[in-house]
């Protein structure tokens, strides 16, 4: 007995919705950083969710580029929080309003 | 020498080109040499062209150079130069007078600051005239016209850190571009009709068929060649100074004198007396404008006579007698007599210089002071200048023999010949006015006591030889120019008329202007102009002789008080413009800036400006610079985008 595709499309929804939620309200560099890789892996469960539905597999095939290019961005983006850790002692993200016009 | 016509006026333009741009770096001396090389080499060869071209024999009389065509769609006008009898009449006039005028201006303009932008501006200032009378078109001519008006803007503002002189550049400017705007006018209805400015394109084209241009009415009213008749005496009108434009031309006597002498005496205001003989073709087809040219010319030869009797200021009297002189020649070329106009130019050319330069001198020696209540008794101080200008003086009232006795009586005797009895009095009374203020002029300045100061008195000194010896000549100039042109009484042929015969084109079916008369009725009018010139000599003797100042020896003025308040404040004519035209201008302009200007126009521009600052002022709150809003921003976005997607 499969699980329907519904299923997994709502775990994919309620896991990118959590992901946007922390993303947007969390303060600290790290947790918005998970944050995002959570909405990411939401994606990628659709992918591979449709995959299995239509017995095909180029969405399992997106997902991998899609977990490449995450680990490219956790480097370079953990990169980035430790250079500002060291110049400012904090990764709070409110305290980062240099753009401010 | 005919091939380097084309030198004639370029010469000029190179001195003043090298005296304006690199004579900073010059000594005085080579500055001079230049100013004075470049008219001299256009004079040698005038007169060698003019050698050549008499001695030769050319087609229609007319010899043509054409530089290059300016060529512009169907535009197509030669940048050509042309010698025929009319242009080399002027010809010599502007390269003799004004080549002398140059001499003068070493010694006058020595000592002044400026030396080198005087001598810039005026040998553009020949550049400019010499293309104007050498031009074989309207457009060549009018380029030259504009150069000599803006050349006679700079010179009139050339004392440009005292308030009057700019001012009165501004205003001859101003006033002529007027008269220029009906001059453009009246090319653009003849290009329009034949497709050509050339002289000698248009000019047998409508001697030919002169039905063509006097049949329907074209513009206002008026046949075409009455309406470009019109036109073109309107520009006649502002640089020629005549009523009522002539308002720019006593107030021109700002700049320095030799400009007076060269520029608003002899030569640029001439021009509006050349165009008109120049077009006389289209002014014999063109009556009615002719009568108007001749009474315009008549008002205003006795208007400024009448100003010029009350005037205290020895340029102001000359500036009048020149508007007045101007007066007659345009009388004389509505009549028909274009050969007495020209005629009047050249000797006006020679007696006027003669005048302005001799005042000059005086002006010189009384260390810049022109009111001729201060002087009187410089003819022991000024020998040389006292008696050229008494010659000048003679010349110009019309005594026998003298050159404008001749060309003036010629102009009476049109007046008369063509039967306007009242245009001929008006005329018989300006030469009497001439010559009354003229000798009032010579009585005032060179005799009785010395009334000026103490200190004048001292500095009292005759010119040096660069100012007196071109006196000297143009006096001579002014005794003899009018022998060119006896009348028939006096010898078997009037040589300058002959001379002018082939460009007074006859249009077909139309009578030549005929001023003969009997022999008697000659002989006659020459003894009544004599006569009045030498009353108008009495009088001026009778009130300012038998050493006499201005204040004792204004008889008449003290009889007659109103009329000389009125002759002394120009008819107030100044004033009147100022209300009727200068006040309400200013009014309009001051509306269109006032208002439309700053109100309107910059109004739209800032609320412009203002909407776009508020907007910024508005739109920069969402720029926080809290990471956290931009990436709300990104996400909201991203969700209208999808929501678009999928819904529309």
């Amino acid at each position: 007995m499969s699980v329907p595709i519904s299923w997994y499309l709502l775990l994919s929804a309620v896991l990118f919705a959590i992901g946007a939620i922390g993303a947007l309200t969390r303060r600290n560099g790290i947790s918005i950083f998970l944050s995002v890789e959570l909405m990411l892996n939401a994606a990628n469960l659709t992918l591979v969710a449709y995959a299995r539905q239509w017995g095909q597999h180029t969405g399992q095939i997106i997902v991998f580029f899609v977990m490449a290019v995450a680990a490219a961005e956790a480097a370079v983006g953990l990169a980035l929080f430790i250079a500002v850790f060291r110049q400012r002692r904090t990764i709070d993200v409110n305290r980062m309003n240099l753009l401010q016009g | 020498m005919l091939g380097l016509l084309w030198l004639i006026p370029i010469l000029p333009f190179a001195g003043a080109a090298i005296n304006g741009l690199l004579g900073k770096w010059f000594p005085k001396s080579v500055v001079t040499a230049v100013a004075l090389g470049a008219p001299l080499a256009s004079l040698v060869i005038a007169l060698g062209c003019l050698w050549e071209y008499s001695h030769g024999s050319f087609p229609n009389g007319v010899y043509e150079q054409t530089l290059y065509a300016w060529t512009a769609g169907d535009l197509n006008i030669p940048v050509a130069f042309l010698l025929d009898h009319l242009s080399a009449v002027m010809l010599f006039i502007v390269t003799f007078v004004g080549f002398l005028i140059h001499v003068y201006s070493v010694g006058y303009m020595g000592h002044e600051e400026g030396y080198r932008r005087y001598f810039s501006y005026l040998n553009l200032f020949m550049s400019a005239m010499l293309m104007l009378v050498l031009g074989n078109n309207y457009l060549v001519m009018f380029v030259g016209w504009e150069g000599v008006g803006l050349c006679s803007y700079l010179l009139i503002g050339f004392y440009y850190d005292q308030p009057f002189p700019p001012y009165a550049g501004k205003k001859a400017f101003i006033v002529n571009r007027i008269g220029d705007f009906a001059f453009l006018v009246g090319m653009f209805a003849l290009f329009a009709h034949f497709g050509s400015l050339t002289y000698h394109e248009i000019f047998p084209k409508i001697a030919a068929d002169p039905g063509a241009v006097t049949g329907a009415p074209y513009a206002l009213g008026l046949p075409l060649a009455s309406f470009i008749a019109l036109c073109f005496f309107v520009g006649a009108m502002g640089k020629s100074a005549q009523i009522p434009l002539y308002v720019w031309l006593p107030d021109a006597m700002a700049g320095p004198t030799p400009v007076s002498a060269l520029i608003h005496a002899a030569t640029m205001v001439t021009a509006g007396v050349y165009m008109v003989v120049r077009s006389n073709v289209i002014y014999q087809l063109a009556p009615g404008v002719s009568l108007f040219v001749a009474v315009i010319g008549a008002a205003t030869a006795i208007f400024a006579a009448s100003i010029g009797i009350a005037q205290t200021d020895i340029k102001k009297v000359l500036a009048y007698s020149t508007v007045s002189q101007l007066g007659y020649m345009f009388l004389a070329a509505g009549l028909g007599a274009y050969s007495a106009a020209l005629f009047h130019v050249m000797t006006h050319a020679f007696f006027k210089a003669l005048l302005f330069l001799g005042s000059g001198s005086v002006i010189h020696a009384m260390s810049g002071d022109q009111d001729m209540d201060h002087m009187g008794g410089l003819r022991k101080h000024l020998p040389a200048t006292f008696i050229t200008y008494v010659v000048g003086a003679l010349a110009i009232a019309g005594v026998p023999g003298l050159a404008g006795f001749f060309s003036k009586d010629e102009i009476l005797h049109a007046a008369a010949g063509s039967g306007h009895w009242v245009l001929w009095a008006v005329g018989l009374i300006t030469a009497g006015l001439t010559a009354f203020y003229m000798f009032r002029s010579v009585y005032l300045t060179f005799f009785g006591q010395f009334r000026g100061t103490h200190e004048q008195e001292h500095h009292l000194h005759e010119s040096p030889p660069s100012m007196t010896i071109p006196l000297w000549i143009l006096a001579v100039g002014a005794v003899v120019s009018g022998w060119v042109g006896l009348p028939k009484v006096l010898s078997e042929t009037n040589r300058f008329q002959d001379w002018l015969a082939p460009v007074i084109l006859h249009p077909a079916g139309l009578a030549a202007a005929e001023h003969e008369m009997s022999t008697g009725a000659e002989w006659l009018l020459m003894v009544v102009t004599t006569l009045v010139a030498l009353g108008g000599i009495y009088v001026a003797w009778a009130n300012y002789g038998r050493d006499k100042g201005l204040a004792e020896g204004q008889h008449w003025a003290a009889r007659l008080p109103v009329l000389h308040r009125l002759l002394l404040n120009k008819w107030y004519v100044d004033e009147i413009y100022d209300v009727l035209i200068v006040r309400p201008l200013a009014a309009i302009s001051r509306f269109f800036w006032k208002v439309v200007d700053t109100f309107v126009i910059d109004g739209a521009i800032n609320a412009g400006a203002f909407l776009t600052e508020l907007t910024g002022d508005v739109g920069r709150f969402s720029t926080t610079g809290n990471v956290r809003n931009y990436a709300l921003y990104f996400f909201l976005g991203v969700i209208l985008l999808f929501w678009w997607i999928a819904f529309r």
